[in-house]
């Protein structure tokens, strides 16, 4: 494993959650992602980047081995959770989503639930709660998602009967509920309005301290003002990765600079 | 002289527009004019009648209403677990390339004539069942198969994909995907094509005339010859010696036709609503 100087990243030595080795996606025959190698520091948002098409969703979503379910949809290489890895043939990809949460594009409560069964929906899944314990998990998660003084005397309505902004925050609530250790975020905020928006963020900046956040964004403001570290990604490729102010004020590849000044993309 | 064009354009294919609602009121306009007599003469007590006595003029509708209703219903106890069953392999579990070849062929059922299937019946079911309401249930099951397993794969596949998506993230697996992303958006539509299945069975003619035995008996037994409306109407219309006989024919048919109409709108009804509904996301 090389080590974190090896990327040019000055800060003191953190923890990784993720390595990822040589990673290559594909859809059928169109590669998607080439030759990927990139790390995840533990207690940090890392934010990927670069324009329309460049693979970033796919990146995030080899993460948590969502891509593979796409029909036609492969990948090749390594990704270590934890040291384990999460790639080889045999691993429970269930075992990995109760510990890599996910929040989508666009909110999607599901739609015949209300926000209550929205939030305890993952949780049921691994096994059987108590009403009074999901009625705690409920509330934690709520809170955690910094949704709970809004919802919590209209819980038994239906989770779409909610804002955009709030609904997000729900489905942020409910990848919370089955406490995973990591949560990708597929531009979250692209379906939101500008308030919404800073909700997210700034409840990003409290998750940090116990999840590990990886946050897919195309509003480069946004990597900025979220993440400490940033990819950028083109054409299938990870052009840069560093400490989010160097990529913002002194990046090293031309690409990335001409990307983060708004010159294409 | 383009725009007049234009105006005639309108008016020719507005006609013919109207033109199919005109000739359905026309039906049912010709079938209660047809069925007056009877209607006159037994009023209320047809529908719950049993005695059908061509010789004594005496006409009841139940045991028709019963053998429609029960073969119907017994159809869908079958058709409902298998073609619900195949539609979720077909939209929700198979990956395999080669799923719409079977596709394909469900659907294909939907094209077999019924008096194929009435014959398959005389010689396959004939031998197991009897003549009886059950031999008649089962073929009836195996021809609303392809409309069951046919809409109800497209209301599974209107589900949007993202919501999918977010419960196999969840950490889901296939089956409970389809427990928490899917039969919730889906469930009207699926009662839309359960209810669609229903429509067509309780309308089939030859091939239940073919199995069913033609009795117009109310048995508890589903092993006991029955009868339906639809059968009956093919059987002994041809025969029908009096205008009373043939005026209480027509009014079975009216009674069929008013129960499929009110299934078949329905079904209608809440398969648009959930299709229709399915591009919020």
């Amino acid at each position: 494993m090389d080590s974190v100087k090896d990327i040019g990243i000055s800060e003191p030595q953190r923890i990784r959650k993720i390595d990822v080795f040589k990673l290559n996606a594909w859809f059928d025959d169109k590669q998607a992602l080439k030759n990927i190698n990139m790390k995840v520091y533990e207690n940090q948002v890392t934010a990927i980047i670069g324009p329309s098409g460049c693979g970033k969703s796919t990146f995030i979503r080899c993460l948590n081995r969502l891509h593979e379910t796409v029909s036609g949809a492969r990948s090749s290489g390594d990704i270590f959770l934890d040291g384990e890895n999460i790639l080889r043939p045999g691993f429970d990809e269930v075992v990995l989503r109760r510990k890599v949460g996910m929040v989508f594009q666009k909110p999607t409560p599901f739609p015949t639930m209300s926000i209550y069964e929205n939030v305890a929906a993952g949780i049921k899944l691994y096994g059987r709660y108590s009403r009074s314990d999901l009625d705690r998990i409920v509330e934690r998660s709520l809170k955690h998602a910094a949704l709970w003084d809004e919802v919590k005397d209209v819980l038994a309505k239906p989770g779409p009967s909610l804002s955009g902004g709030q609904q997000q925050r729900l489905c942020i609530a409910r990848a919370l509920a089955i406490e995973p250790e990591v949560i990708l975020l597929d531009e979250p905020c692209s379906a939101l309005d500008p308030i919404s928006t800073g909700k997210i963020e700034e409840l990003l900046h409290k998750l940090k301290k116990e999840f590990t956040i990886v946050i897919v964004t195309h509003n480069m403001q946004q990597a900025a003002r979220v993440a400490d570290y940033t990819g950028f990604f083109l054409l299938g490729e990870l052009l840069e990765f560093d400490v989010t102010k160097n990529i913002f004020t002194a990046p090293r590849n031309k690409r990335t600079e001409e990307y983060v000044t708004g010159r294409f993309g | 002289m383009r725009k007049t064009g234009d105006a005639w354009f309108n008016l020719v294919t507005f006609l013919f527009a109207l033109s199919i609602p005109l000739l359905l009121l026309l039906l049912v306009a010709i079938l209660i004019g047809q069925a007056l007599p009877a209607i006159k003469i037994f009023g209320a007590g047809f529908i719950i009648s049993s005695s059908w006595d061509p010789v004594k003029e005496t006409f009841g509708a139940l045991p028709y209403i019963y053998g429609t209703l029960v073969s119907s219903l017994i159809a869908l106890a079958i058709a409902v677990p298998l073609g619900l069953g195949a539609a979720l392999y077909l939209a929700e579990v198979s990956r395999s390339r080669y799923k719409e070849y079977l596709a394909v062929m469900i659907e294909l059922l939907a094209a077999i004539p019924s008096i194929i299937y009435g014959l398959w019946g005389i010689f396959v079911l004939g031998p197991l069942f009897g003549l009886s309401m059950l031999s008649g249930g089962v073929i009836l099951a195996i021809m609303i198969l392809p409309t069951i397993s046919a809409i109800s794969r497209e209301v599974f596949r209107s589900v949007p994909n993202i919501l999918k998506e977010s419960a196999l993230a969840l950490g889901a697996t296939r089956w409970e995907t389809v427990k928490l992303a899917v039969f919730g958006p889906a469930r009207s539509g699926i009662l839309g094509a359960i209810i669609l299945g229903l429509g067509r069975a309780l309308g089939e003619t030859m091939a239940v005339t073919m199995v069913i035995g033609n009795r117009p008996e109310i048995s508890a037994s589903i092993f006991a010859p029955a009868y339906t409306l639809a059968s009956v109407i093919a059987n002994e219309f041809a025969e029908a010696s009096s205008d009373v006989y043939l005026s209480a024919l027509v009014e079975l048919g009216i009674i069929l036709l008013l129960i499929t109409m009110i299934v078949n709108g329905l079904a209608r009804l809440l398969i648009w609503k959930t299709v229709g509904k399915s591009n919020i996301f």
